[in-house]
């Protein structure tokens, strides 16, 4: 049960439950929808990007606790972010749930921390990462005129 | 409650001819909860698969020498005990196929094909596998056939009158599962074929989930074909049954071309086998079709109908214990069930269910198995899925209640 709760932690029922910047944004300056079949996740993300950083971010969607969770918590975290930043924070995240990271430490990571647990079961990565996937595809359906700045 | 509390057999015994169960996962006694997938395997089957590959291990019907006609010999029993399983007429009549899946293709190609052009139907329900579907919407893109679907009622079931509504002078075939495996339900096989047969429309039964369960008797289920797969009958993967009456298959061109399923070939033009091998081209799975045979003949043994009453009093339960759960709701109350209990949980993702039961050795299947227009229907993504065997004990229901508790208790809104 002990590796359960690794994975299960307050932070996630919590971000399941009641999910941060849970709302359809009206004009987003890019969105993309990521899409599970194994589970059937599915879900959208969207941006507001202005010079260069990310303004505003939010996702609506279905899915298991663990994608719901790291959903939420990328949204709290790449707010305010330059969207460097943010391919970086992608990587680091990355690196920790598919237990690649190399040696860098979670801690690194801020408040995704909570997520490392879920290098343990490998069915679940897809569940963590879903939402980021989704956010770099915005990204990068965007990126090429907001790197022109 | 009249429930049997103990089936007629000893199950300890009956479990330690299975070793898979036997063992712990995560240091947790496995509970094997996810049969209506797979079923795991009796020794007298894996046996059989065995001796075929140490001892009997060639090619069929081919050969001279000694190895290939015991294998051939093997492979010839193995059908026969399909026939005597489903009560076909001749063994003739039983096509290996890979599964149930290959055997919805191989009618859709060679049997329905010619029969179908622009404004035809071909009719289905609202309960299907995703392998009664798709085949049938392939073979619309290539004739302009259209798909028809019987709907779903909130039970979970299909009524007999809308199926006989839909029978309308448009339909040239219909196919139907005999048991849902995302609901349980057990449709009202003998009725609709009785309809398609006083319209004079042929019909297929995908008996996946009803071989385990139902005793099969193709003479008095009265459809055209009947189709199942091995390894949820206790069988190897790989391997099943196409089950055809004798005049349709003569009648039917072959599906594809290879060996065996000839009978002379030369650059002008080929003729084919006499049925069952004419749809059988390439070296088949020889290994798996003999552990099938053994399967079944295992299964015969048994007596499906004591495994039958056994596992309808693991569903009772099951679906007596987990009703009382919180925020729990149960997917598919048909009046007859067999085998699966579908299940989703406020505020819980199926898959989270999954993954937390794993964790206590619990396997069930969590998604959306393969019938996502069932779970459209319930507006639900998916749904948590547990599905009993013969071998299944109240110990291992009390355990999954006890599981699936925990995870109720764990996302419960606080
Ligand atoms: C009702 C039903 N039909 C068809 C199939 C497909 O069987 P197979 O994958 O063995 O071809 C399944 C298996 O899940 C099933 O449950």
């Amino acid at each position: 049960m002990s590796d359960l709760r690794d994975l299960y932690q307050e932070v996630i029922l919590d971000h399941n439950r009641s999910p941060h910047n849970f709302r359809e944004m009206p004009s987003p300056t890019a969105h993309a929808d990521g899409h599970n079949p194994l589970c059937g996740d599915t879900l959208t993300v969207y941006l507001d990007i202005e010079d260069g950083m990310v303004k505003d971010v939010s996702f609506v969607g279905s899915g298991c606790a663990i994608s719901k969770a790291s959903a939420s918590l990328m949204t709290d975290v790449v707010k305010g972010k330059t969207l460097e930043e943010v391919r970086e924070i992608f990587e680091g995240f990355h690196g920790m749930v598919t237990g690649e990271s190399g040696g860098q430490s979670p801690a690194s990571l801020g408040k995704l921390a909570v997520l490392e647990g879920v290098s343990e079961f490998p069915v679940r990565v897809k569940c963590a990462t879903l939402a980021w996937h989704t956010l770099m595809a915005a990204l990068e359906g965007q990126s090429d005129p907001v790197s022109t700045e | 409650m009249t429930r049997i509390a103990r089936p007629d057999y000893d199950l300890e015994s009956v479990r330690s001819e299975f070793p898979t169960l036997g063992q712990t996962v995560y240091d947790r006694p496995l509970v094997y909860l996810d049969n209506a997938a797979t079923a795991q395997m009796p020794a007298k089957a894996i046996d059989a698969v065995r001796e075929f590959q140490t001892r009997d291990r060639s090619n069929i019907h081919r050969g001279v020498h000694a190895l290939s006609v015991r294998a051939t010999e093997h492979y010839e029993a193995a059908r026969v005990t399909a026939s005597r399983f489903i009560n076909a007429t001749s063994p003739k009549e039983c096509v290996f196929v890979r599964g149930t899946t290959e055997a919805v293709n191989l009618v859709a190609w060679s049997f329905v094909r010619p029969r179908v052009s622009e404004g035809d139907s071909i009719l289905i329900t609202g309960l299907e596998h995703h392998s009664n579907i798709v085949p049938w919407q392939l073979l619309g893109e290539a004739t302009g056939a259209r798909l028809k679907v019987v709907p779903l009622r909130d039970d979970g079931t299909i009524s007999v009158d809308d199926f006989a509504q839909a029978l309308t002078p448009d339909v040239r075939f219909a196919s139907f599962a005999h048991v849902s495996n995302a609901l349980g339900t057990v449709n009202p096989v003998g009725s609709l074929t009785a309809l398609c047969r006083e319209k004079n429309i042929p019909c297929l039964i995908d008996g996946a989930q009803a071989a385990p369960h139902i005793p099969i008797d193709v003479k008095e289920l009265g459809a055209d074909f009947y189709a199942f797969s091995g390894h949820k009958v206790y069988g190897p993967t790989g391997i099943g049954i196409l089950w055809g009456r004798a005049q349709h298959l003569e009648a039917m061109p072959p599906w594809q071309g290879g060996g065996e399923m000839i009978s002379s070939v030369s650059f002008e033009g080929s003729t084919w086998n006499a049925i069952p091998h004419k749809f059988e081209a390439g070296t088949p799975n020889i290994g798996g079709a003999i552990g099938l045979g053994a399967a079944l003949e295992w299964l015969m043994d048994f007596g499906i109908a004591k495994a039958a009453a056994w596992e309808t009093a693991l569903l009772e339960h099951a679906t007596q214990v987990l009703g009382t759960i919180p925020g729990l709701r149960i997917i598919g109350t048909a009046p007859e069930k067999a085998g699966v209990l579908s299940f989703v949980i406020e505020g819980a993702h199926p898959h989270d269910i999954g993954t937390i039961l794993d964790r206590d050795g619990v396997a069930i299947r969590a998604g959306h198995h393969c019938a996502e227009p069932v779970m459209r229907h319930f507006g639900i993504p998916a749904t948590a899925r547990a599905s009993f065997a013969l071998y299944n004990t109240m110990e291992e229901i009390e355990a999954l209640s006890g599981s699936v508790r925990r995870v109720q208790e764990m996302f419960a809104d606080v």
